[in-house]
């Protein structure tokens, strides 16, 4: 077989192999690095809250499953990444608050607000640093790209990222 | 006996061949379909007359959405923010901070109202006024909702072309 042969096989495979690798990060299963403290401490978790340098340690990574969007079947709790409605090309890694229909309490300014058909409410686990529907609104469910299931590395942090219920009361209408 | 088992392993091997084939062509339409273009089919009046109310065929491409470059008069295809299981199509109209003036209820009153469309967003209308679920009722979407730019119909044949204005 000569060189060229052999080149040309070479670039079939990487073809393939590329081929093979979108389609699975598109549909089925990816990986994501997460950047901010506004999930600590879930994921990227401060050391000391008090410490005057409030940057986590190392960035985590996440296993981001997208089965879950043949359905749009989310549940309260749920850790999800979405793209940011401000910035397309931005994603955002934040908790499921409230699911259509629900009534959601606004903490700071003592509202509560109905989320729309088709949206969801999604909130930071560290409300001190997040940038989420308490100032977008509530987030259409098209903009979900999958849920957060695992930490995968670093290897110290590998575990599941457990569902919470938040802290505050949630009334499904 | 190991002639048998020779049997076995070869017809196996096909099989995994067959298959890998098969997972690398699904593959390929995969990525064609959501990275270059794709056929929709698209009925319903709310585009009418640009858009047959028995439907149409249309390709759309899948990159100038991803570049950030869709502006005023496309035609795009968006989920729907009422349901995301829903992919609408509708023509832009204003993109982040431009003023609309929109009819609340054009069959019914004159009443006329102004938003200016926010940061990352596009406000999106119906080409048929009266019959179409648009901006006007759940206000600008944000531009991550957007799956694809209408090139051209190919289907009916006679209505083949761009859909321009």
């Amino acid at each position: 077989m000569s060189a060229r042969n052999l080149l040309w096989d070479a670039a079939k495979k990487c073809f393939a192999i590329g081929l093979i690798g979108i389609t699975v990060r598109d549909r089925y299963v990816s990986i994501a690095a997460v950047r901010g403290a506004s999930m600590s401490p879930s994921l990227n978790p401060l050391v000391d809250e008090a410490s005057s340098s409030r940057r986590p340690i190392s960035d985590d990574y996440v296993f981001v499953e997208k089965f879950c969007l043949e359905k749009y079947g989310f549940s309260h709790g749920d850790v999800v990444i979405f793209t940011s409605p401000t910035d397309h090309k931005e994603r955002h890694i934040k908790r499921i608050i409230g699911l259509p229909g629900d009534w959601v309490g606004i903490s700071h300014i003592d509202d509560v607000i109905r989320v729309p058909e088709g949206h969801c409410w999604v909130e930071g686990d560290n409300l001190a640093s997040s940038f989420d529907s308490r100032s977008l609104g509530p987030i259409p469910l098209g903009l979900v790209r999958g849920r957060v299931t695992h930490v995968v590395w670093p290897p110290s942090r590998i575990g599941r990222v457990e569902r919470k219920i938040g802290h505050q009361s949630v009334h499904s209408y | 006996m190991s002639l048998i088992t020779a049997r076995w392993m070869s017809i196996a091997k096909e099989a995994v061949d067959r298959a890998a084939i098969v997972a690398r062509f699904l593959c390929l339409l995969h990525v064609a379909d959501t990275y270059l273009c794709s056929p929709t089919l698209v009925y319903g009046p709310s585009m009418f007359p640009t858009i047959n109310i028995t439907g149409d065929i249309l390709i759309a491409e899948r990159v100038s959405h991803r570049l950030g470059k869709v502006g005023p008069g496309d035609v795009v295809l968006v989920k729907s923010p009422v349901n995301p299981r829903k992919t609408l199509t509708k023509r832009i109209i204003g993109v982040e901070g431009d003023r609309i003036i929109f009819q609340v209820d054009p069959v019914n009153s004159d009443r006329c109202q102004r938003v200016v469309v926010p940061k990352g967003h596009v406000w999106i209308q119906g080409d048929n006024t009266y019959a179409s679920n648009d901006s006007r009722h759940f206000g600008p979407i944000p531009r991550g909702l957007i799956q694809g730019k209408v090139l051209c119909r190919v289907w009916p044949p006679e209505g083949f072309g761009s859909l321009s204005h």
